[in-house]
């Protein structure tokens, strides 16, 4: 490992199940830090770009983010989102799921694989799509610092079993990101939250409370803060809970609705539900804030499906889910040993916390306003996570003073066992155990000659293994042949810092380092992994390209745009005909470029264009402003238009009298 | 638990040749990580084989080693030192959790000593076949009736005032019975500290006893609530 160079930044990354960032520590404060477009945040959303069936590169490319939504609306079988929440899973495990979002699995996953989303042809494993937005954020932070950036920390929720925690690492390697530590994502908050009131601090030996409700997962965690070090005490949650169901909660009653009152069934229809649902977004959000909102569709029979949502209807209608919280946060406070009034703060994280509510639930949990107390908001909710996890990266990249005295102390959400005779489990390393944590336990052979054992190790709190979660089958090979129940094999059980199991084991009469074969139950092998990362190596090249000329169209669009306004300008009089015909063949020719791949054509076309409208941006710059300002071109003279027309300009430096 | 150590723990310390205890996980020098050990619970946090055991103590030492050893203090180190602070903070970790708990304690240290313990890597599914104590036999056989009769009830859906006060009765006795346990660990924890080789044989062989019939006892109180948590929904 090489030694610490100051170049070697560790970023802080949240892969959420609706919204990614990346943030690392400024000095000793941490920073998100924005996307090409100036947002902080990345939606969680990949699309496969269309390729032109023509085009010599054949080679898939996706967009990523913001870029991706539209494909949504208008492409939804070549794009994703909330993919987090198949994360790690199998077939069987996502059935749910299937009938409420649009995932398009292979036809041909079999129950125990590796589950495969379609993208127009192509099929993506969850870590590969989850590595596109990795490498997008890592993209964006290398523009950033102008250098490059392969070390990370990365959030996970903190109920996520280890299968999950695998995939979300593996979607890391894949993205070309070392994985330096995974941490939980209200364990970073709290960290965040720390930090941000060291000077104050929280007070000694206080008991701190996250509440954490995002767009797919919730977790409730308890922590005890001492002198810098951030101990969990408990933690609990639900992977599969979050702001998406209450999406889908008032998409599914207006689906209903639009079916009962206008004779339409837009369940078949793709690209209806996607814009159907973005509409049913935007009034949850604005119900967080105003006393009603409205939904207003057209429908395609040209029909419109208008609809009043009261805050008390929308209430009555997602109290089953936020009720659903309620549960976790007792279990964790019961194994914690407190009660709700010994929790001195309480943090809240996660969009999902906007809504009043959610508000109203928590504060009744943890008798908040009963004893005087507010939660904590003072940090923007979709970015706590992510600057946690920067303040968790300046940690173990030891690169910032103010850093040096934290630690966390984490736990293992879920307890660890082996399944023993009669498929009932028996626990090795209980729930709520300080990471790391190990187990060793003792097998030996039932037959004689026997020379392998097989293990079942399971996650989870039920007394039955086909009630828990299968991690993986682990087969001990090699056992020289002894009598029956002579050989004595030594499994040592390790949960790592991140939460993720390691397992060796020893025949203890010969000392033989017995071989294990590892069959994770829903995880992918490391040379399964590997080709994942060579592929997107492979892509890299043409990754770049497809980004450029995804620039190249938006910037063609732009002047396009400009120029088809400019007609109306009185400037437009002031031009010849020869020069009106020569905008119109630029215009012609920039639009027949802009369909196809040939990024050097299009820019050569944008450039011809600018140059053809140069006469007429001088004279609209001429007649609507006054006093010359020669050698704008087109573009910059609507720019400038339009910033005369509007504000002073943003960054004008402040006058003073 | 318990590792049987295949590996001794260097006499010296690997970055500054300084002279170690068996068991550091710590140079007592230049602080490095040591190579992992086959430190027990109690030497891993320099303490005496004792079960009267001073908890806050144990947690500002618990405090004090994690910043030391934790792997996110080690994240730029060598590989060797990664696995080194990894192993040594599981370790670290697992020896707190027994020790904190008088129970865990109680049995860890009975373990080392040597002595079998009924559960032991029976996880926590319940042995239906346990003998009950001698002293409790016919109240566990009259409690055992009653916890039939009332699940009975509660499939036929019928309702029995009077069996339900005689179980939270039998529930408040049991729990009597357990927290004496409870009382008779701590003295005979308090003696096996105090006493010589003979007495502490003596003490360890009667909480080897007492674990037993607390375990006992405790399931009889699990499955009691059990049955009376659902005739309260």
């Amino acid at each position: 490992m090489p030694e610490e160079q100051p170049k070697d930044r560790v970023v802080g990354i949240d892969l959420g199940t609706t919204n990614s960032l990346v943030a690392y520590m400024e000095g000793d404060t941490p920073v998100v830090i924005p996307g090409v477009d100036g947002s902080n945040l990345v939606p969680s959303i990949v699309a496969l770009d269309v390729v032109d069936p023509n085009a010599e590169s054949t080679k898939p490319t996706v967009t990523v983010g913001n870029a991706a939504s539209r494909s949504l609306i208008e492409n939804p079988e070549r794009a994703i989102y909330s993919v987090k929440r198949l994360m790690g899973r199998g077939l069987e495990d996502v059935e749910e799921e299937l009938k409420l979002f649009p995932f398009r699995l292979a036809d041909d996953i079999q129950s125990g694989e590796v589950l495969r989303i379609r993208l127009g042809d192509l099929h993506f494993t969850p870590p590969e799509i989850s590595a596109y937005i990795l490498r997008q954020l890592k993209r964006n932070a290398e523009r950033y610092f102008g250098a490059a950036v392969t070390k990370a920390v990365i959030t996970v929720p903190a109920y996520f079993n280890d299968a999950q925690r695998q995939a979300t690492r593996d979607a890391g390697r894949m993205a070309g990101l070392d994985v330096l530590r995974l941490v939980n994502e209200p364990t970073a908050a709290a960290l965040a939250y720390g930090l941000d009131r060291a000077k104050e601090g929280y007070r000694e030996g206080s008991t701190v409370a996250v509440y954490d409700l995002g767009g797919g997962t919730f977790d409730v965690s308890i922590l005890k803060l001492n002198d810098g070090i951030f101990e969990v005490i408990a933690t609990n949650g639900d992977t599969h809970l979050g702001g998406d169901d209450i999406d889908n909660l008032l998409l599914a009653v207006a689906l209903d609705e639009i079916k009962s009152d206008f004779g339409v069934d837009l369940r078949p229809h793709a690209d209806a539900i996607q814009a159907l649902r973005k509409a049913v977004i935007e009034a949850k959000i604005t119900l967080s804030s105003q006393p009603v909102a409205t939904l207003d569709i057209e429908l395609p029979n040209n029909q419109r499906y208008q609809r009043e949502i009261p805050r008390e209807v929308y209430e009555q209608l997602i109290q089953s889910v936020l009720e659903r919280t309620a549960g976790p946060c007792k279990q964790a406070l019961a194994d914690a040993g407190v009660t709700p009034d010994q929790i001195e703060e309480l943090v809240l994280v996660g969009g999902s916390t906007r809504i009043p509510a959610v508000r109203k639930l928590v504060d009744d949990l943890f008798q908040l306003s009963a004893r005087g107390k507010k939660p904590h908001t003072e940090l923007n909710p979709d970015e706590v996570v992510a600057l946690g996890a920067a303040v968790q990266a300046s940690i173990l990249a030891g690169s910032s003073k103010t850093t040096d005295e934290l630690l966390l102390l984490d736990v293992t959400p879920l307890s660890l066992g082996i399944e023993a005779l009669g498929g009932v489990v028996a626990r090795i390393i209980q729930r709520n155990s300080t990471i790391p944590a190990s187990a060793t336990e003792h097998f030996t052979t039932g037959v004689d000659g026997q020379t392998n054992v097989a293990i079942h190790v399971l996650q989870g709190e039920r007394e039955l293994a086909k009630d828990c979660r299968s991690l993986a089958r682990f087969d001990l090979k090699g056992i020289p042949p002894m009598t029956a129940g002579l050989p004595r094999i030594e499994v040592k059980f390790l949960i790592d810092a991140n939460g993720i199991l390691q397992v060796t084991a020893r025949e203890q009469r010969s000392g033989l380092e017995a071989a294990i074969e590892v069959k994770p139950t829903y995880g992918l092998t490391d040379e399964q992994v590997e080709t994942m990362i060579l592929d997107s190596f492979d892509n890299a090249e043409t990754d770049f390209e497809a980004r450029q000329l995804i620039e190249a169209r938006l910037d063609a669009e732009n002047i396009l745009d400009k120029v088809a306004k400019a007609p109306a300008s009185p400037a437009w009089q002031m031009i010849s005909e020869a020069e009106i015909a020569a905008i119109d063949a630029a215009v012609a020719h920039l639009k027949a470029v802009a369909q196809g791949n040939d990024l050097a054509a299009i820019r050569t076309a944008s450039t011809a264009l600018d140059q053809a409208t140069r006469n007429l941006a001088e004279k609209m710059m001429e007649t609507a402003v006054s006093g010359a300002m020669r050698g704008k071109t087109m573009q910059t003279a609507s720019d400038d238009l339009g910033e005369a027309v509007n504000a002073p300009h943003p960054f004008a430096p402040a006058e003073f009298k | 638990m318990g590792t049987t150590s295949t590996t001794s723990a260097p006499a010296a310390c690997w970055a500054c040749n300084a002279a170690l205890e068996n068991s550091a996980v710590l140079c007592p020098v230049c602080s490095k990580v040591q190579p992992a050990s086959g430190a027990d619970y109690f030497q891993v946090f320099g303490l005496d084989r004792k079960l009267n055991l001073n908890t806050p103590e144990l947690e500002r030492e618990f405090h004090r080693l994690s910043r030391k050893l934790h792997p996110d203090r080690f994240a730029r180190a060598s590989a060797h030192e990664q696995e080194w602070s990894l192993a040594n903070t599981a370790l670290l970790n697992d020896a707190y959790r027994t020790l904190r708990d008088p129970l865990q304690r109680t049995e860890y240290l009975l373990k080392l000593t040597g002595l079998k313990i009924g559960e032991e890597n029976a996880g926590s599914g319940k042995s239906p076949d346990r003998q009950p104590p001698a002293d409790l036999l016919e109240e566990v056989f009259e409690l055992n009736m009653q916890l039939e009769e009332m699940r009975m009830n509660q499939k036929m859906g019928e309702e029995d005032p009077i069996l339900l006060r005689d179980l939270t009765q039998a529930r408040t006795n049991f729990e009597g019975l357990l927290a004496g346990v409870d009382n008779d660990l701590a003295a005979e924890g308090a003696k096996w500290d105090a006493g010589n080789a003979e007495a502490k044989d003596k003490a360890a062989n009667s909480m080897a006893m007492l674990l037993e019939r607390r375990r006992y006892l405790r399931n009889l109180v699990r499955d009691v609530n059990e049955v009376l948590t659902t005739a309260v929904i």
